[in-house]
């Protein structure tokens, strides 16, 4: 990859997103009149029209890409400027690749497919229109962040799915856990997006973002940005940004949003963007690094990784159709579609890959764990998917690429027939989710039961479904990575070690899904006697299913078996595309598709021999997790899983209790920060307006002062003269007796005084 | 009738001649024989008709503009008070055109919000609407303020768009301290007479912060005044001293004020710099003055925080823009280490306070002051994307505050307190309400998408190369604003519906055409932002060439 | 022994004084006009003694008539306004007569 990636330009990408968005916009403004005018019929027909019609317009697109060259398969269409200052410019511009293609593919189709589940699982909500036009919504912004051809784009979708998220989460918000729910989702995922934010700065300022020339006295000046990027450069629009940015055979130089262009700085040797951002350091730190991991903060709030994933398990609040669609399929993949896409950033930074593996890693075998003892069928799924959300971070994180991203597209397929299958359940059952009170229904719910089954066998890793061929190239691929590094230097046993795990939670994960399966499909029907408890909150939508008995499970309406019965056929036929080299001799369908845009990472070799032997390793723990499952499980019979609980009553606690992460969050972030906002509100209304207040009663102090000044001082003089005329008077006029002869002794005395003076003073 | 030379004009005394004209049907009354009833209803009618044509004087002068440059345009110039050098100086570039038509719509949109239009009795009834006044003591709640005193308050807030738009257009420093001063004494009164329960402690919070602030600002003007060098006026006279603030600004990037002599042994730059910021930031309002806000909006009745919210506040900023910048250009770069200090502050403070706030409209307004701080924190930077991002959060905040104190107001008439814990399930009661609101929160806690983001990220990415902790700091608050305002739908609109609330009436149509426009511009500026940067980028880019943080 | 200026003075000293007593303590009002009639005539004595023992004219002679008309004068006006208190007060006690105060 050290060449510009050709572009094909092409017009009306922007249909693929539009679409479903059209559909979403009318449901929202019309949904409600057309529901009670026309009925459901005219709300979902719109709906699933819109992302059939969708998923039709990128089969065309498909075709059209794969008439093209392999390198030229990048499609390209810009819209508008959304918005220039300086150097900063981004459009809103769509790129379909041979990635965002596949996940284009998958998100319009299972889309689709789940659309039409919906039909038959949502049939007596009350808000019919809502729920489509939310679910329109999802795809239309998942849309965006796929095929988005910058980071702005992209941001844009990844965003609005976390909005979709949190509506359909909270859908039934007469509920206050299930709205607390989807509040949670969208705040976990807004600490993963600071991250994310924080690592697209940097990443820009390494990029020298700085386009202003910075003087010395500033601080982080490890990193000077080449002077023809620094010098002073504006521009108002997109025409004068592009003008601004120096060519270099060919490629754009200079800051900027778009995956492509950044894509291509880095891979042409000759901008020496490369050889910058090698030698960036920010702090003492590698900037490349950081911009990784921070980015990677963002892949774990969305793709729910240790430690952000607590919203995942919540968000099963939701309605089941959207647990399958954007919390099983597609959303939850975004992060490692992120990563995918910036490959040729990570793989520049063997620190920040081997985070992301060993997270991936951790998550695997963390949430794997968990899974083994809830009874909510949901949770299980839950937390097998944020495990599996582990393996392909691991299989991204090593560098396998193409591989996490495959595991991405079978997962779709799979854990889509899980969920929608536990839909299935939980509707035959009369919502009830707790495998406990379920139990033989495979009698009454066959179709059900088989795909259900076929998805189980899928995700355990037998050769014979789609799930077993990523999973082991992942973990393969993590044994024989030898680049991965933590802190700088390399750190040759990752890759194993990771390994190790990844094996341990594939035998786990084999255990879980046949223990719900076992839980749920075999033995005797215990949910009778319980009845139907209610779930009371979700009016409407319950009471409507119980057609005729109330309390024996049935098979669900065709819409949702036959929606069944095709993922579980796709989680099979799915397994074409990654057929090993080893089998083959050629690479798999999917690795040669995905190799002009994924950047290149070479692996230790390898002999054949030892990649038979871990295949057989795969297969071999599938088979464990499958047996012990199905001993322990199978029929309900078995006495020893209440034994065992038993006997390690603590730790099962522990485990149960999801290893009280939900509550340390509330220790130690939640709690904190309701006490930080209440002290500094206190701050405010006290001291910061207190001191207003103060400047207020010493402004009222100086005047009370200044009006006892001028009432006693200034007035107090004027009164005192007048005050003394009178007095005087007051005093004189006693002396006036009338008495003539008064008088004359006066006059007699001042005489005499006259007279004395005149002796006196001589 | 609009012609380049009188548009200004007409956008800012249009409001002026329909108050003059409500005054007069007051005052003629008696004479006419009209009953009150048709006096409000004139009075209404006038305000509306005022602030329409001021709006479409806006709008005009909006396409007038020239965006690619970065000159004044739309210039109305004469000599005004030939002895003391004031001149009558309107114009209007990059930076005041954004503000200009934000004044329009916002100003219109309260006189929207101000109009009594109730659809059914039962929702008037619930307002203390009805007309005639309202002695039932069954209802004790004050009679609403859009059926109090109409002519007055019609008079006041026209005399407001008066002084609000004449402030942003005003080319000559007395012109603006006389807009400034006009501007403040409706609001007082409008606080003052039609507010809440505590309505006169706001108001003179209000007016006194406020004066304090003018007052600094007056003793920097003189300042600036007494140290310009001559200049000629419009008529081709030459004057010793000059308001002119275009020419000012010429002086000022010549470094006319760094030698004007120093007072008490401080430099006169930094003197009137600090002068003028603290008079601009208490409008902003930037910690630690900011507590005059929650107060005056918690009390104001709801167009007048839409007006308060809308554009007062950006008149801290846009003085800043207008003067500190381009006049004080050394202090400016000696201050903006302290500027962006400030304005993560605002930023991270109030989004903190934001969280602990029981009183929703008292959330929304620190939820503004912490917004404000974005715009501090990107035009600190003095980078390109920095100050677009800043000058665009204004016009985005512009749009998105006055939504969210509208649907404040919605729900106050209805259920006559604020508490957001004492709501609860109104979603079910108030779909319609529920889904504005929901946009308006979602846009404000900056959602792609909607207007919020696109301003918030371009003052990070601005404002990142330069004050790289700050803003590492600063963008902790999209959490925080994430959290508290889903915390507020989650109290307010989720869960069980109390049954207190059950009946009420949904959106009316007064509602939502004050509601709708600004929701349909949040969601057009979303997607397509370059609508704004591409006329205020030009003027703003000159602006801080050759500046940067010292 | 010759009879020198002193010696009229002497007379016209006590003359004065006597005159002077009347007027200051007199309670009558007649009384008192009397000893101004005696600080009047007590004048007349030095005028005519310092004519005839210093100057040498006929000034003295002279003011001393001028002094005794003016006397008469005096005594009509005061006994008219004695005459006056009377029929205003019924007495003619100089102490109870106190309106010059008003």
């Amino acid at each position: 990859m050290d060449h510009p990636v050709a572009v094909t330009q092409a017009s009306f990408l922007w249909v693929i997103p539009a679409l479903p968005l059209a559909g979403a916009v009318v449901n929202a403004l019309l949904g409600w009149k057309l529901q009670r005018a026309l009925g459901r019929r005219a709300v979902h027909a719109i709906a699933v029209a819109a992302v059939v019609a969708s998923f039709l317009v990128a089969l065309l697109f498909f075709t059209r890409m794969l008439g093209l060259g392999a390198e030229e398969r990048t499609l390209h269409e810009r819209l508008w400027n959304l918005f220039t200052a300086g150097r900063l410019s981004a459009d809103l511009a769509f790129s379909l690749d041979p990635l965002s293609m596949a996940l284009v593919l998958v998100i319009t189709g299972i889309g689709a497919l789940i659309h039409v589940f919906s039909i038959g699982y949502m049939a007596d909500e009350p808000a019919y229109w809502r729920f489509f036009c939310y679910l329109n919504l999802f795809v239309f912004a998942m849309l965006l962040l796929v095929m988005g051809d910058n980071f702005v784009v992209m941001f844009f979708g990844w965003e609005g799915v976390g909005l979709a998220s949190y509506l359909l989460i909270a859908f039934w918000y007469t509920d206050p856990q299930k709205a607390a729910a989807g509040m949670k989702a969208f705040v976990v995922n807004r600490i993963g997006d600071f991250g994310f934010l924080l690592g697209l700065l940097l990443l820009f300022w390494a990029l020298g973002g700085a386009w202003t020339p910075r003087p010395a006295a500033l601080r982080n000046l490890e990193y000077q940005p080449v002077p023809e990027l620094g010098a002073f450069a504006a521009a108002t629009d997109a025409a004068q940004a592009e003008a601004l940015a120096p060519l270099v055979e060919g490629v754009k130089v200079g800051p900027t949003l778009s995956f492509r262009e950044l894509r291509d700085q880095i891979a042409v040797e000759a901008t020496g963007v490369r050889a910058r951002l090698d030698g960036a350091t920010i702090w003492g730190l590698p900037v490349l690094a950081l911009v990784g991991i921070l980015l990677f903060v963002g892949a774990m709030g969305k793709s729910a990784q240790l430690p952000l994933y607590v919203w995942l398990p919540d968000a099963m609040a939701g309605p089941t159709p959207v647990s399958a669609l954007i919390h099983a399929a597609t959303m939850v993949t975004a992060g490692v579609y992120m990563v995918a896409r910036l490959s040729f950033l990570f793989a520049l930074s063997a620190s920040a890959m081997g985070w992301v593996a060993l997270v991936g890693a951790l998550t695997a075998a963390f949430a794997a764990s968990i899974g083994f003892f809830q009874y909510d069928i949901k949770k299980v799924l839950a937390y097998s998917t944020v495990s599996q959300l582990g393996f392909m971070f691991i299989g991204v994180g090593v560098g396998a690429y193409w591989a996490g991203t495959y595991h991405l597209v079978t997962h779709a397929f799979f854990k889509a027939t899980l969920f929608l299958g536990s839909g299935s359940v939980i509707l035959g059952c009369h919502h009830e989710q707790d495998m406990r009170k379920m139990g033989g229904l495979g009698q009454h719910m066959p179709i059900t039961r088989w795909t259900y089954l076929v998805a189980c066998i899928a995700i355990a890793g037998f050769p014979v479904a789609n799930g077993f061929y990523s999973k082991d190239e992942i973990l393969w691929k993590a044994f024989t990575s030898d680049h991965l590094a933590l802190f700088g230097a390399p750190v040759p046993w990752l890759g194993p070690a990771i390994y190790l795990l990844g094996i341990l939670t594939a035998i786990g994960t084999a255990f879980y899904m046949y223990r719900s399966y076992y839980m749920t499909f075999t033995g005797s029907y215990r949910g009778g006697a319980a009845g139907h408890d209610g779930h009371g909150v979700d009016a409407g939508h319950g009471d409507g299913h119980d057609r005729g008995h109330a309390h024996v499970p049935h098979e669900s309406p065709w819409t949702i078996t036959a929606v069944l019965a095709v993922l579980a056929v796709g989680s099979v036929l799915s397994l074409f595309l990654g057929l090993p080299t080893l089998w083959t001799g050629v690479a798999p369908a999917f690795e040669r598709w995905l190799e002009p845009v994924v950047a290149e990472v070479h692996f230790r070799e390898a002999a054949h021999g030892t990649e038979w032997l871990f295949q057989l390793f795969g297969v071999l723990a599938a088979t464990v997790g499958w047996l012990s499952a199905r001993a322990l499980y199978k029929d309900g019979r078995s006495q020893v899983p209440a034994r065992l609980k038993e006997r390690f009553a603590r730790a099962w606690n522990v485990v149960y209790q999801k290893y009280y992460v939900d509550e340390l969050y509330d220790l130690v972030v939640v709690g904190p920060a309701v006490r930080l906002a209440g002290l500094l509100s206190w701050i405010d209304k006290r001291v910061v307006d207190g001191l207003v207040h103060l400047v207020g009663a010493i402004g009222r102090l100086v005047a009370e002062l200044d009006g006892a000044i001028d009432r006693y001082l200034v007035d107090g003089a004027v009164n005192a003269v007048a005050f003394g005329t009178a007095g005087l008077g007051r005093s004189l006029r006693r002396i006036q007796t009338g008495h003539v002869q008064t008088y004359l002794y006066g006059a007699l005395g001042g005489a005499l005084v006259v007279v004395l003076l005149n002796f006196l003073i001589r | 009738m609009f012609t380049p030379g009188s548009i200004l004009s007409w956008a800012t005394f249009a409001p002026l001649a329909a108050a003059a004209l409500v005054v007069l049907l007051v005052v003629l009354r008696p004479i006419l024989r009209l009953s009150r009833r048709a006096v409000d209803d004139g009075a209404r009618l006038l305000a509306l008709a005022g602030s329409g044509l001021s709006l479409l004087a806006a709008i005009a002068a909006w396409r007038m503009f020239d965006g690619s440059t970065d000159q004044v345009q739309l210039v109305q110039h004469v000599t005004w008070i030939r002895a003391f050098n004031i001149e009558y100086f309107l114009g209007v570039d990059g930076l005041s055109i954004s503000m200009v038509l934000l004044t329009g719509i916002i100003s219109f949109v309260a006189t929207i919000a101000s109009m009594p239009w109730w659809s059914g009795a039962r929702a008037a009834e619930l307002a203390g609407m009805v007309e005639g006044g309202h002695q039932d003591p069954a209802h004790p709640h004050p009679q609403h303020f859009s059926v109090r005193a109409v002519p007055g308050y019609m008079a006041l807030l026209l005399l407001l768009q008066t002084g609000m738009m004449g402030t942003f257009v005003a080319l000559d420093m007395f012109l603006f301290y006389v807009f400034w001063e006009v501007m403040l004494l409706p609001m007082y009164f409008l606080i003052g007479i039609w507010g809440g329960p505590r309505k006169e402690y706001a108001a003179i919070k209000f007016f006194l912060y406020t004066l304090a602030g003018s007052v600094l600002m007056l003793l920097a003007i003189i300042g600036l005044y007494y140290n310009s060098a001559p200049a000629e006026l419009a008529g081709g006279d030459t004057a010793a001293h000059t308001f002119n603030l275009v020419e000012l600004a010429r002086q000022g990037a010549a470094g006319q004020f760094e030698r004007a002599a120093p007072i008490l042994g401080f430099a006169f730059t930094k003197l009137a710099f600090v002068a003028l910021f603290i008079g601009f930031a208490i409008k902003i309002p930037m910690f630690p003055f900011h507590t005059w806000l929650p107060d005056a909006h918690v009390e104001a009745p709801t167009p007048i925080s839409v007006i308060l919210a809308g554009v007062l506040l950006k008149m801290g900023p846009y003085g800043i823009l207008r003067f500190n910048y381009p006049l004080l250009r050394d202090a400016t770069q000696w201050a903006a280490g302290a500027i962006a200090v400030f304005g993560l502050i605002n930023i991270v403070y109030a989004a903190f306070v934001c969280l602990a706030q029981k009183d929703l409209k008292r959330l929304i307004a620190y939820s503004s002051v912490s917004h404000m701080g974005f715009t501090l924190l990107g035009m600190a930077a003095m980078t390109p994307a920095g100050i677009s991002g800043a000058v665009l959060n204004m016009f985005t905040h512009g749009l998105i505050s006055p939504m969210l104190f509208l649907v404040a107001g919605v729900i106050y008439d209805r259920a006559h307190h604020r508490e957001i814990e004492r709501f609860g399930g109104l979603a079910q009661a108030l779909p319609e309400y529920a889904a504005v609101v929901g946009l308006s929160f979602f846009a404000s806690l900056g959602l792609p998408g909607l207007a919020g983001f696109i301003s918030e990220f371009m003052v990070f990415s601005g404002a990142f190369p330069v004050f790289t902790t700050y803003t590492m700091v600063a963008a902790i608050s999209v959490v925080i604003t994430a959290a508290y305002y889903l915390w507020a739908i989650h109290r307010m609109f989720l869960g069980k519906l109390n049954p207190a609330y059950q009946g009420y009436p949904d959106l009316n149509w007064r509602e939502r055409l004050s509601l709708y426009p600004l929701g349909a511009m949040v969601i057009v500026l979303g997607f397509y932002p370059q609508a704004v940067l591409s006329v205020i980028g030009n003027t703003l880019q000159t602006l801080i060439k050759g500046m940067s943080p010292l | 022994m010759a009879i020198t200026l002193a010696h009229f003075l002497v007379v016209g000293a006590l003359l004065f004084a006597l005159g002077l007593v009347a007027v200051a303590t007199r309670r009558n009002a007649v009384g008192v006009l009397m000893g101004v009639e005696l600080v009047l005539n007590g004048a007349n004595v030095n005028f005519v003694a310092f004519e005839r023992y210093g100057a040498g004219g006929v000034a003295g002679q002279v003011f001393a008539l001028f002094v005794i008309v003016l006397a008469a004068a005096e005594a009509a006006v005061g006994l008219a306004i004695v005459l006056a208190l009377f029929q205003t007060s019924k007495s003619i006690d100089v102490r109870q007569a106190d309106l010059l105060r008003e």
